[in-house]
């Protein structure tokens, strides 16, 4: 069958497989090779696309809970949707979480997910205690920091290229409300939004939406969100502090023609959307899936982008080369007039790890819709961010090469000598993985 | 007052989102199946998500002698059961290998009769409680394609249909659905069309909502009841040359 994936770009045939038992599962992987697992496939290009798909959604079973640890285990094709459905009301919340509640645990330790409390409380992989993965082999094997570490370090961040996850184990966080403390503070360019950053880094949550099509002195002009737990104290409202309100969704019925997000409409509704914010600091209280989820109430929100699809270029620099390498790659997207309205800056704390993406520095997320002339700017930006010290996010990722690939990733090669010593023949590949030969 | 949905086969993907759903309105499960390990996995799953009490059963279909035993060992009667056991089997390796047809029979009909009828003495006794049976479309008319099974469920529908007037009258409400394509762990290698495959979840809220408001027959997803009614009118000189 064809499949895409979230960028819906590129299509292309596979062998998909679904699957109900670990006996089938086990038979599969020994009858193939170029297998790769997928989840709910909300990576952005080709990292869940293969020859041989193996679909893991049918293993979705919570396995248990000690109320008492806060861990949780869970097979991994359990969408994180799933468990906060299940463990807010009981208040616990996930540790990380990323912009969509519509990934599996297997994929958020494989892409190694980070959110927007990275700077404080790490990458997913931060909280993982243990996961069972099946080998190339049929083998399971339990990983964890003090069993198989290798195995471990190479899986977290690993995109599923040493085996398949099974199940996991991971600690949840306590909270006392489903609801944010949020504040919302407009920044009149990039130096502003940076400085604001730092000051904020007290707040569990920050993340700032830039304007990456605005120029001069107004370049990276953005609304900063900064965001804290709401205790029962800041809640006004006497309710079930743990429930969220039902959210009537909308639906994207068709692909919008290819002409309706270009670069007038994106400006003007990038203009309207920064002017939108009043001047002075708005401080609020929103329910969990507004703050962390916006998008998801918009299904297939995708399908705006067209039947040309669209990818996201992410990409993390050191601090110390923030400031300039930002302002020079901002400018040159603007200048290119390719961009969208969902340009994302994020601050990074230290992180561990092989080929996990997040290091310490400011990270930028930005959507292109696929054209022509968007692969020879991507691949100028490539230059730049190897040049500023950073390295681009592969979940996000579907036209990496394998230079700035593994300039990027200094252990780029104990990764590979893990990946060589559990799967031999290389059977676990992705159309990515063969692009950036890992 | 805690209530019991007894799920038999409760491996079946239809019947796991039936226990969800009944789970969902504050129902305990009896999960009643052969494959243990997995059934206690699956109730874990369902406790947690839904904070009530799943208990994993062993329970086989094809061991008649048991069914009193196992239907006496629970402690709280059920409120309601659900039917869910079923085999596919291979139409083919019916034709010529009689144990393969016993099975397909057996499973479907012989075993569903002989607990259903240990149920539904209970039940009978008790002036209360609810049976849900999955028979198919299958059963409507047989099909050239899988009439050994075909003919089982039909054996099941005329059997709940029987079972729905005798307990009418004694307050226990018989429930016949008739799945048609279900994306299951059963129809795994076959190439179903997409717009008639139903999940099994949408079949269970099919079937709840049909079992609250008393209704006696359903079809699931709802557009079968038309097909089938076209099928059945085909007459039989003309359906006899169909390869369905």
């Amino acid at each position: 069958m064809k499949l895409t994936n979230w960028g819906k770009y590129p299509l292309v045939e596979v062998n998909f497989k679904d699957f109900y038992s670990l006996d089938t599962l086990n038979s599969f992987i020994k009858e193939n090779k170029n297998i790769i697992a997928r989840g709910l496939g909300r990576c952005y290009g080709d990292s869940a696309l293969a020859e041989n798909v193996a679909s893991t959604l049918n293993f979705n079973r919570i396995l248990s809970f000690d109320s008492k640890t806060r861990e949780v285990e869970c097979e991994a094709g359990t969408s994180l949707k799933k468990l906060l459905d299940v463990f807010v009301p009981r208040g616990y919340f996930m540790p990380v979480v990323p912009g969509t509640k519509f990934i599996t645990i297997g994929g958020a330790i494989a892409s190694d997910i980070h959110g927007k409390n990275h700077h404080i409380e790490g990458s997913f992989s931060n909280h993982l205690k243990s996961f069972l993965i099946l080998l190339a082999d049929g083998s399971k094997v339990e990983c964890s920091r003090e069993n198989n570490s290798d195995l471990f370090w190479a899986t977290c961040g690993g995109m599923g290229l040493t085996g398949i996850i099974l199940q996991a184990k991971f600690k949840l966080k306590s909270i006392e409300t489903a609801y944010i403390k949020q504040e919302t503070i407009k920044c009149k360019n990039l130096s502003e939004a940076m400085s604001m950053f730092e000051k904020s880094s007290n707040y569990t949550y920050s993340v700032a939406w830039i304007d990456c099509l605005a120029s001069g002195s107004s370049l990276g002009r953005s609304i900063l969100m900064l965001g804290e737990y709401a205790k029962k104290e800041d809640m006004s409202l006497d309710l079930n502090l743990l429930k969220i309100p039902e959210k009537r969704k909308i639906s994207i019925p068709f692909d919008f023609p290819d002409f309706a997000l270009n670069s007038f409409s994106i400006r003007l509704f990038n203009f309207f959307y920064y002017h939108s914010f009043p001047q002075n600091i708005k401080k609020n209280i929103v329910d969990y899936d507004s703050f962390f989820f916006p998008l998801d109430r918009i299904h297939d929100w995708n399908k705006v982008y067209g039947k040309r699809g669209f990818t996201q270029y992410q990409f993390v620099l050191p601090k110390s080369s923030s400031k300039e390498g930002l302002e020079k790659i901002l400018s040159r997207i603007s200048q290119s007039n390719q961009g969208s309205f969902l340009a994302v800056l994020k601050l990074f704390g230290k992180q561990e790890g092989l080929i996990s993406f997040p290091k310490e520095g400011y990270t930028l997320a930005l959507d292109f819709p696929i054209s022509n002339k968007l692969f020879p700017l991507l691949d100028e930006l490539d230059k730049m961010v190897i040049h500023y010290g950073g390295r681009v996010y592969l979940t996000k990722d579907v036209r990496l090469n394998k230079e700035a690939f593994s300039q990027g990733y200094p252990n780029l090669e104990k990764f590979k000598a893990i990946k060589y010593k559990y799967d031999k023949l290389n059977k676990f590949k992705s159309l990515q993985s063969e692009r950036i030969s890992i | 007052m805690t209530k019991y949905l007894l799920v038999l086969g409760a491996s079946s993907d239809i019947a796991k989102a039936i226990a969800c759903e009944y789970a969902k309105e504050g129902y305990n499960l009896y999960l009643a199946g052969r494959n243990i390990e997995e059934i206690k996995k699956d109730g874990t799953d369902i406790s947690i998500q839904f904070n009530i009490e799943a208990k994993a059963c062993y329970f086989d279909v094809l061991d008649y002698n048991s069914h009193q035993k196992f239907y006496d060992s629970l402690s709280i009667k059920p409120e309601g059961v659900v039917c869910a056991a079923g085999y596919l089997g291979n139409q083919e390796k019916s034709q010529t290998d009689f144990n393969e047809a016993r099975k397909i029979i057996d499973t479907n009909f012989t075993g569903c009769v002989s607990i259903l009828n240990v149920v539904a003495n209970d039940f009978a006794s008790r002036k209360q409680g609810f049976i849900i049976g999955i028979s198919s479309v299958a059963g409507d008319r047989g099909r050239g394609s899988n009439y050994t099974y075909g003919s089982s469920k039909a054996a099941l529908t005329a059997y709940l249909s029987g079972l729905r007037c005798r307990l009418a009258k004694l307050n226990v409400h018989v429930l016949t659905v008739k799945p048609g394509f279900v994306a299951t762990k059963m129809t795994e290698g076959l190439k179903l069309p997409k717009r008639l495959t139903a999940k099994p979840e949408e079949v269970a809220k099919d079937i709840i909502r049909a079992q609250k408001s008393k209704k006696d027959v359903i079809y699931t997803k709802w557009f079968w009841e038309i097909i089938m009614f076209i099928i059945k009118a085909i007459p039989e000189k003309i359906y006899k040359k169909l390869k369905l």
